[in-house]
């Protein structure tokens, strides 16, 4: 696998925390020549580079890759939600919860104008300079930026001020796991490569959609060859899909309304935290202490990570709908884990199996994604969120993950985990953080959520506003660099 | 104890009205995908015994999929009215002719061989479809016990959220108490389950004897077909076509429009079956099973793993050599489909195998819908959109439905402490 890592976008294996400084431009392709001229020649940052003090990625829409004239019959080749893109269809908007004030009508981009190109820029330091150095005069020709985003540096903490990014999946670059033994029926972290990188064995050991395209065609023989179908060149290997989303945080609101629940500042964060699922710090509420394939093996990570909630089935010390447990629920593809095959196929059957409750979220792992995300705004304390006259610190998240099949992975975690408010047992409530509060077609709330409490009665709130609103995203394709250099038409390298 | 039956007419649709029906049923929903209850040409909300219902043209996009030895010569665009109802179909159907015999004409005159003066009643009777395999998510739960239940738990919700306070350190059988004694002051009518009716209760016994024991008595001759099956089975799982091309975005598009307005969903598919003798008496063989699976074992709130399914049928067309298939479930199509690869693939197979491109499977049980994409692909390209769809319970899932009951019947007996924090818990 090493050997493909300078095919590969450094994303893939890095967030690049370390590069402190980062602007994303969303670009319009206003001349095509030069576009490529360009794409052919970016200094794009690869994987197999290591410790780098400034970076620059690159990835295209379904649209962009039209603008650059790649032809349609290869554009058909991605899978259909990246096509339709985030904002293409109701039905797609209804599910990841974009409606109300995050409804793509709203958007500041990605609805009415979709980017051709998005480019990551990064620095440890001097980024206006290393911005210079890739907006050059062939740049300028090529494309138009049409909006820049910029970011601030919160110190590894999220605007709301918890440590983000706390836990990720591990993906399997050496392929030392089979997935589908009956080790999966319990939860694990390890996650194959053909989850995050198209042209890899994902998760049901097979190949994710990706265009093929006949080596005949003019360069694609400087393509990597297909595994799956070796007559065949791979436009998608060693690539993945970039989900982009432009999250608005009300970092007074979440506060202000977390300190009117509580009594003191003490409470009024282990209230906040109940919401999240995890401490301000990042520790997790249920004790990490054990081991978990592709968790790690520092003491470090088993704190923090070394945990599922199958101790916790009520909920009582982690809320069942507390923010990261609805993202990452933990579970295995049976619940009870591993108990022979006569239990397997007792259970497989159903037969006897009397509680219902129990089966509603399994197989975390065909639902993972990489997350890449950096905030924006000024940063401010929840001491000083909480104050009247605090004044608006105008901040967020861009998040970004990384996923093969956006289907299945980012828009599954988004509806059926996050927005829906029927998440596990749950009723009446969307994700405390991240819902829209948008009452169902029947009336039915989904602004609360519910402590549940050792007597059985839950406390619950109620009418709580939204915290996050969304205000522009697009699906891109984060290509591998011999991929990317096919499609912006480069003549084959000599 | 109130059973659930079903009910489905189809009939061919005049070729040159098939435009003026789509307008005329899109007239029923309040905007796509979202019907207008009380609409005037079939009022559903008045129908109380209905838990859901749908109007759905069935126009197959994937005929040119049989190979030209099995042409299907005269396969008309149908329009399918189905349901699944509490107590008998038959008054169910009278009940629509004295409430909306109107509307239904209007309705059914886009149909072959509907006349202004034609017994309305007994065209319907004509033009009913049985299905091969129904499931009913939980056999005997009621539309009225389904909104009994679900006012009871908003009322049982609010108590607690009144006083909250007052609970802190009680015991969780003391308040336990405390609600049922509130609850039996001015809680919502509960009103008890009828009698099983005792046509039902004789069907369902012998149904329960006589498969078994026709199984029992076929097994000698099924054992020695066995090998022959085997054989016969796995040349065509080898050779069969598979044919899973992506569906066309517009299709997707049309799909998607009507979908996610609510928490549940309805899935309406037609495709071919497998030409020949083989395929149809395995089907017929498996639907057999799977029916006296549906009716005894698969009766309280969970399809094997699967527990998202309120409602949903097989029903053959066109002398067994189309399948219709139909549903009602929670979430999106997406998790509807994980959650059949991963918990039930096995199931999945052993109906759609038999179906004509559906992706390769081994020995009925094993890959097909295994294989992710095609197996999604599949799904999507045979689905129709469905045209009207009602659910009489908007909002409530499965899972509610199930707690609801179990709320209920948590305010009878006695429980002990560790006992009543959990019935507490799923309020």
């Amino acid at each position: 696998m090493a050997s493909e890592f300078a095919d590969i976008q450094g994303l893939l294996r890095s967030g690049y925390s370390n590069l402190v400084q980062a602007c994303y431009l969303l670009v319009r392709v206003t001349d095509r020549a030069a576009a490529r001229a360009w794409l052919s020649s970016a200094p794009i940052t690869t994987a197999a580079e290591g410790s780098v003090s400034t970076l620059l990625q690159v990835a295209l829409t379904a649209d962009g890759m039209r603008s650059l004239g790649v032809a349609e019959q290869i554009v058909a080749g991605f899978s259909p939600e990246f096509q339709s893109g985030m904002a293409g269809q109701e039905g797609r908007s209804r599910r990841l919860g974009d409606i109300g004030a995050s409804a793509p009508s709203r958007w500041r981009w990605g609805a009415y104008w979709v980017p051709d190109v998005l480019m990551m820029l990064a620095a440890r330091t001097g980024l206006s300079s290393w911005r210079e150095q890739v907006v050059t005069d062939l740049f300028g020709r090529g494309f138009e930026i049409l909006e820049e985003l910029a970011t601030s540096d919160m110190h590894g903490k999220e605007p709301f001020g918890f440590v983000d990014g706390v836990s990720q999946p591990q993906p399997d670059w050496d392929g030392k796991r089979r997935p589908g033994t009956s080790a999966d029926l319990e939860y694990g972290n390890l996650i194959a490569v053909g989850e995050f990188l198209l042209g890899y064995r994902n998760e049901y050991g097979l190949y994710t959609d990706r265009p093929l395209l006949d080596p005949a065609l003019d360069g694609a023989v400087d393509l990597p060859v297909a595994e799956d179908d070796p007559s065949r060149r791979d436009l998608g290997r060693n690539g993945s899909y970039l989900v982009f989303r432009e999250l608005h945080q009300n970092v007074r609101g979440f506060w202000r309304f977390v300190a009117e629940q509580a009594q003191s500042l003490d409470e009024s964060t282990r209230l906040a935290e109940a919401m999240v699922g995890r401490r301000l710090s990042g520790g997790p509420l249920i004790a990490g202490n054990h081991h978990i394939r592709g968790v790690g093996d520092r003491n470090r990570d088993i704190r923090l990570n070394g945990f599922t909630y199958d101790g916790d089935q009520g909920g009582i010390v982690c809320p069942i709908g507390a923010h990261v447990r609805r993202a990452n629920p933990r579970t295995g593809d049976m619940p009870g884990g591993r108990q022979g095959w006569i239990a397997w196929l007792n259970r497989t059957i159903g037969l006897f199996q009397p509680d219902l409750q129990d089966d509603l979220v399994a197989a975390s792992r065909f639902h993972r994604i990489l997350r890449r995300g950096r905030e924006f705004g000024m940063s401010m304390t929840m001491e000083e969120a909480m104050r009247p006259d605090a004044t608006d610190p105008r901040s967020g998240l861009h998040f970004l993950c990384l996923n093969a099949n956006i289907s299945r992975q980012f828009e599954f975690i988004q509806n059926a985990w996050l927005m829906s408010s029927k998440f596990a047992r749950l009723s009446g409530e969307s994700d405390p953080i991240i819902g829209n509060r948008e009452p169902l077609l029947s009336g039915q709330p989904t602004d609360t959520f519910s402590l549940p409490q050792p007597n059985g009665v839950a406390r619950r709130l109620a009418g709580m506003p939204q915290f996050v609103t969304v205000a522009g995203g697009a699906y891109f394709f984060l290509p591998g660099v011999r991929a990317l250099r096919y499609l912006a038409g480069a003549p084959p390298a000599s | 104890m109130t059973p659930q039956s079903n009910f489905m007419i189809a009939a061919p649709i005049v070729a040159e009205r098939e435009d003026a029906l789509r307008s005329l049923l899109e007239t029923m929903n309040l905007r796509p995908g979202v019907v207008d209850q009380q609409n005037a040409l079939l009022p559903f909300a008045r129908f109380e015994q209905i838990h859901v219902a749908r109007f759905v043209i069935l126009k197959d996009e994937t005929l040119d999929d049989r190979s030209p030895e099995d042409p299907l010569p005269n396969a008309p665009v149908r329009l399918a009215f189905l349901g699944d109802c509490d107590g008998d179909t038959e008054a169910l159907l009278a009940h629509f002719v004295a409430q909306a015999a109107d509307g239904l004409r209007q309705i059914f005159s886009h149909c072959e061989g509907f006349s202004a003066d034609i017994d309305l009643l007994r065209w319907m009777r004509q033009h009913s479809l049985k299905p091969a395999t129904q499931y009913v998510n939980w056999i005997g739960r009621t539309v009225l016990q389904i909104r009994e239940e679900a006012a009871l738990h908003a009322a049982l919700r609010s108590y607690l959220a009144r006083h909250p306070a007052a609970f802190d350190g009680q015991r969780p059988s003391r308040i336990r108490d405390w609600l049922i004694t509130v609850h039996q002051v001015n809680g919502p009518t509960l009103t008890p389950p009828a009698r099983t009716p005792l046509r039902w209760r004789v069907r369902q016994l012998l149904n329960l004897i006589c498969v078994p024991v026709a199984l029992l008595l076929l097994s000698p001759s099924l054992l020695i077909y066995a090998p022959v099956f085997l054989s016969i089975l796995r040349r065509r799982e080898t050779t069969d076509p598979v044919i899973t091309p992506t569906p066309s975005p517009a299709h997707v598009d049309a799909l998607s429009l009507i979908e996610d307005h609510d928490v549940s969903n309805q899935f309406s598919a037609l495709g071919s079956v497998k030409p020949g003798r083989f395929r149809r008496w395995t089907l017929v063989f498996i639907f057999w099973i799977l029916n006296f699976s549906t009716h005894h074992i698969y009766t309280r709130g969970r399809l094997a793993r699967v527990n998202t399914i309120h409602f949903a049928r097989w029903v053959f067309t066109d002398d067994k050599r189309r399948l219709f298939f139909g549903s009602n479930y929670d979430g999106s199509l997406d998790t509807y489909m994980d959650d059949f690869i991963n918990k039930v693939a096995f199931g999945v197979n052993l109906v759609f195998t038999n179906g004509i491109g559906f992706p390769r499977t081994k020995f009925l049980l094993c890959g097909g819908a295994k294989n992710e994409l095609p197996y999604k692909r599949y799904l999507r390209r045979h689905q129709l959109p469905t045209q009207v769809w009602y659910k009489a319970y908007p909002g409530l899932t499965t899972t509610d439905l199930a707690r609801n009951t179990m709320i209920r019947e948590g305010l009878e007996g006695r429980m002990t402490d560790a006992q009543a924090q959990r019935w507490l818990a799923l309020i």
